[in-house]
C-alpha cells in the first residue's frame, strides 16, 4: 500500500481524521487517538510496531507525532495529534503498542505531555525531581549557557 | 515442613541498586533490583545518566555543526551515527549525492559495524566471566579498523567523516590497500571466534535459553536490529528499505531461531562475516568520481518535516526532523535503538537469577550514550 | 647493576660496592610503590571509556605501567580515571564515589567533557561543568575528545612523576 491509500483507507474508516496538507501524515483528534490505535493496530492495516513517538513544541501547541510501521507489510504511517497548551492531557496507547511504554514518558519528561493510563509515569532522562519541562521552547535554567548565534 | 516450624523462618524481598557505577552495566545505567533470593522478582531500570540534552544543543546548532554531536550519541559507532543525521538531511534538502560518495559511506559504516560487534561480542564473553581473552582479542581486531579511520579522517573515535553532500576525504591507494588486506586479516578470526567462544561449552550453558525473546514481543518492543533478527524476524533496513547502494550487493540477512542470548550473539558474528562481503563488493566496484556535491556549510531548507532511519549495528536509528525559516532546525528527534531494546529488559529478566541479568544485558548490546542522548 | 639505572627514581638509590641490595630512604621507596601500582577504577562514563578500555588493551597495554588492574569498586582503587561526561544525574554518584575511594586517592579528567563540560558546554541544561565544579580536586587532566591512548598514557606517567615528587609521603 501507498502512503496515500493507507491515509484514505483511515479517513474511510475515521471521517473525524484529517490529512496534512501537502504529505501523507494523518492528524487523529486528540480523542480518537485509542479507537484509531485499535483500528490501525490489527489486520487489514496491521501496524505491529510503533517506531517513535516525537513531540514539537509549536509555542501555541504541542504536536505529539507518532511514527508506525508495519514489519510484515513494508509500510508506514506518520500519526500526528494536535494539543493545546491548556490541555496536555491525551489516552496512553502503551496498553496497545508496548514499545510506548518509555517513548511516552520520554514525552512527558520533556514535553509535559500528560499520558492518561499510562502505568507508570515518572520522568525518565531528567532526575525525578527535575522542574520544568526542557524541549520547550520557553525553558530556562540557569544551567543553560546559549551559544553566540550566528 | 509443619507450622511451628515455617512460623520462626522470616524471608523478605530484597532490594539492591545495581550501577550506576557497575562494570557489566555497560555505561550509566542504574537497575533497580528486587530479589528473592538470587531470583529477580522486579527489575526496574532508571536512565538518563548520560542524558546530554543532544535535542536541545540541535536546535541552536546548524545542520552542518550537529555532525560532531551524532558522534558522540553512539560512539562506538560514530560513522553510523554521522550516516544516519547527513542522510535525514540531504533527504530534507532533496539533495543527490555522486555515486562514488554512497560507495564509501557503505565501506566505512560497514567497517563501523564490524568494530562495534567486535566490542559487543568482546564486552558480552567478559560479562559472562571469560575475563579479558576475548575482549583483548576483539580489540585487537578493532584497532585495525580504527587505525584505517585514524588515517582517513584524524581521530579514532569521534571521525566526523561524512558531510552533507559526501565525505570529508577521498580514499587514498593506500586506504583501499588497508582495507583489502583487513578483510583477509578479519575472515579467519571470525572463523577463531566461532572455535574459541561460541560453542564452547560454558559459553553455551550460560548463554543458551536465557532472555528469551519471542517474535511477537520483540516487534511489539519495537526492537530493532541484531536483536529483533535473532527472534526469527527477518528485518533489516538494508535489504528491506535499502538506501544508499545496498540494493546492488549480495548479502544474507542472518536470523536467529530461538530468540535467547546466545542467537543474538550469534546473529552479531554472521553479521561481521555479511559485513565483509559487502565491503569486498562495494571495494572491487568502488566507482570513480568527485566524493562530495559542492555545497555550502550553512543550509537553508524550506519548512518541512521529515523522518529516515538507517540500520545501525544496534538496531534502526531514526532522526525526526523538523525546518523552519531559519539556518537551525527547529526540532530534531533522535530515535536511538538501544532505547527501545533496554525497555524489554524488565520483561525478560524476571524469574531469572542475577547472574542471568548480565548475560541478557550484554546480549542486548546497550550503549547508554543514545538512550539518555 | 645496568638495571637499576633504567627504572624511575633511580637518582634515590645508592649502590652499595659488591652488594646485592640497596640502600634508599623508607619515603621514596613508598612513593615507588605508589606510582607504580594505580589501580583504576571501571568508571566509564561515555566516549573516553572506550579509549580507556582500548588503552588497556593488547596494542597499547596500560599493565607496562601498573595501572593495568581495573578495579570495580571503588574501595580498593587508587585513582578515578573520569572518562566522559558528568552529567547532573550523575553528579551525587560520583561525589559519593570518590568519597569512598581510600586516601591516597588521585583523579585523572580524562577528555574535555571532564575537564569542562567540552563539546557539552553550550546550550544544555543537564551537563555538570566539570570534575572540579563538583568540589573534586583533579591531579591530572588530560584534554581531547577523546584523548588517545597514548595522551592516557602520558598523563598517567605524568601523575606518577606526581607522586613520586610528593612532599607528604603520608598523603
Amino acid at each position: 500500500m501507498r502512503p496515500d491509500e493507507i491515509s484514505a483507507a483511515i479517513r474511510a474508516k475515521f471521517p473525524q481524521v484529517k490529512e496534512e496538507a501537502g504529505t501523507n501524515y494523518i492528524i487523529v483528534p486528540k480523542e480518537s487517538i485509542l479507537e484509531v490505535s485499535e483500528y490501525i493496530k490489527n489486520p487489514p492495516l496491521s501496524f505491529d510496531n510503533l517506531h517513535c513517538i516525537t513531540g514539537i513544541d509549536r509555542k501555541e501547541k504541542i504536536e505529539v507525532i507518532y511514527t508506525l510501521y508495519s514489519i510484515g507489510e513494508h509500510y508506514g504511517v506518520t500519526i500526528k495529534i494536535n494539543l493545546t497548551s491548556e490541555d496536555l492531557n491525551i489516552a496512553s496507547v502503551s496498553a496497545i503498542w508496548k514499545s510506548a511504554n518509555w517513548l511516552e514518558r520520554e514525552v512527558y519528561d520533556l514535553f509535559g505531555v500528560i499520558f492518561s493510563g499510562h502505568p507508570d509515569l515518572r520522568r525518565i532522562l531528567n532526575p525525578y525531581d527535575w522542574q520544568g519541562y526542557p524541549l520547550r521552547k520557553d525553558y530556562s535554567n540557569p544551567q543553560l549557557i546559549a551559544k553566540p548565534r550566528l | 515442613m509443619d507450622a511451628t516450624q515455617t512460623k520462626d523462618i522470616y524471608t523478605e524481598e530484597f532490594l539492591i541498586n545495581m550501577g550506576p557505577q557497575h562494570p557489566s552495566t555497560h555505561g550509566v545505567l542504574s537497575l533497580e533490583l528486587t530479589l528473592d533470593g538470587e531470583t529477580i522478582v522486579e527489575c526496574t531500570p532508571h536512565i538518563g545518566y548520560l542524558h546530554r540534552s543532544m535535542e536541545k544543543i540541535a536546535e541552536n546548532r546548524t545542520y552542518t555543526q550537529f555532525i560532531p554531536f551524532t558522534d558522540r550519541l553512539d560512539y562506538v559507532a560514530s560513522m553510523n551515527n554521522n550516516l544516519g543525521y547527513v542522510m535525514v538531511v540531504e533527504k530534507l534538502l532533496k539533495l543527490e549525492i555522486s555515486e562514488r560518495a554512497k560507495y564509501i559511506r557503505v565501506i566505512i559504516a560497514e567497517l563501523n559495524r564490524i568494530a562495534s560487534h567486535l566490542i559487543a561480542i568482546g564486552t558480552f564473553a567478559q560479562d559472562l566471566g571469560a575475563f579479558a581473552t576475548p575482549l583483548f582479542y576483539c580489540f585487537r581486531e578493532r584497532e585495525k579498523i580504527v587505525e584505517i579511520f585514524d588515517q582517513l579522517c584524524g581521530n579514532r573515535l569521534t571521525y566526523n567523516y561524512m558531510r552533507i553532500g559526501g565525505v570529508l576525504t577521498d580514499f587514498s591507494r593506500d586506504i583501499e590497500e588497508k582495507i583489502k588486506k583487513f578483510i583477509k586479516y578479519m575472515r579467519p578470526k571470525v572463523d577463531d571466534y566461532d572455535w574459541l567462544l561460541t560453542y564452547n561449552a560454558i559459553f553455551l550453558a550460560r548463554s543458551k535459553h536465557i532472555g528469551v525473546l519471542s517474535k511477537e514481543m520483540a516487534v511489539n518492543y519495537s526492537i530493532t536490529g541484531p536483536n529483533l533478527r535473532a527472534s526469527g524476524v527477518k528485518w533489516d533496513l538494508r535489504k528491506d528499505e535499502p538506501y544508499l547502494a545496498y540494493d546492488k550487493f549480495e548479502f544474507d540477512v542472518p536470523v536467529g531461531k530461538n530468540g535467547d542470548a546466545w542467537d543474538r550473539y550469534k546473529v552479531r558474528i554472521e553479521e561481521i562475516r555479511q559485513s565483509l562481503r559487502i565491503i569486498e563488493q562495494a571495494i572491487e566496484a568502488l566507482p570513480q568520481g568527485d566524493v562530495a556535491v559542492k555545497v555550502g556549510r550553512i543550509h537553508k531548507p524550506s519548512p518541512s518535516e521529515t523522518y529516515f532511519r538507517t540500520e545501525n549495528p544496534r538496531g534502526e536509528l531514526g532522526f525526526y526532523i523538523v525546518s523552519d525559516d531559519s539556518v537551525y532546525p527547529y526540532r530534531l528527534k533522535i530515535r536511538s535503538p538501544s532505547f527501545s531494546n533496554l525497555a524489554v529488559l524488565p520483561e525478560l529478566v524476571r524469574g531469572l537469577k542475577v547472574a542471568d541479568i548480565v548475560c541478557v544485558l550484554g546480549s542486548f548490546d546497550i550503549l547508554m550514550g543514545e538512550i539518555d542522548r | 647493576m645496568v638495571v637499576i639505572e633504567k627504572i624511575p627514581g633511580a637518582e634515590l638509590i645508592r649502590k652499595v660496592p659488591g652488594g646485592g641490595f640497596f640502600l634508599t630512604t623508607s619515603e621514596s621507596f613508598l612513593k615507588w610503590g605508589k606510582a607504580s601500582s594505580l589501580w583504576p577504577m571501571t568508571f566509564g562514563l561515555a566516549c573516553c571509556a572506550i579509549e580507556m578500555i582500548a588503552t588497556g588493551a593488547p596494542r597499547f597495554d596500560i599493565d607496562r605501567f601498573g595501572a593495568g588492574v581495573f578495579r570495580a569498586s571503588p574501595r580498593q582503587c587508587d585513582v578515578m580515571v573520569v572518562a566522559g561526561t558528568i552529567c547532573v544525574k550523575m553528579n551525587d554518584c560520583i561525589r559519593r564515589l570518590y568519597a569512598q575511594m581510600p586516601e591516597p586517592k588521585y583523579v585523572i579528567a580524562l577528555g574535555n567533557c571532564a575537564i569542562s563540560g567540552g563539546i557539552f558546554y553550550y546550550d544544555t541544561y543537564s551537563v555538570t561543568k566539570g570534575t572540579e565544579s563538583l568540589g573534586i580536586k583533579v591531579d591530572v587532566f588530560i584534554p581531547g575528545c577523546p584523548p588517545r591512548p597514548e595522551n592516557l598514557l602520558f598523563g598517567l606517567m605524568k601523575l606518577q612523576e606526581k607522586i613520586r615528587r610528593e612532599k607528604d609521603a603520608a598523603r
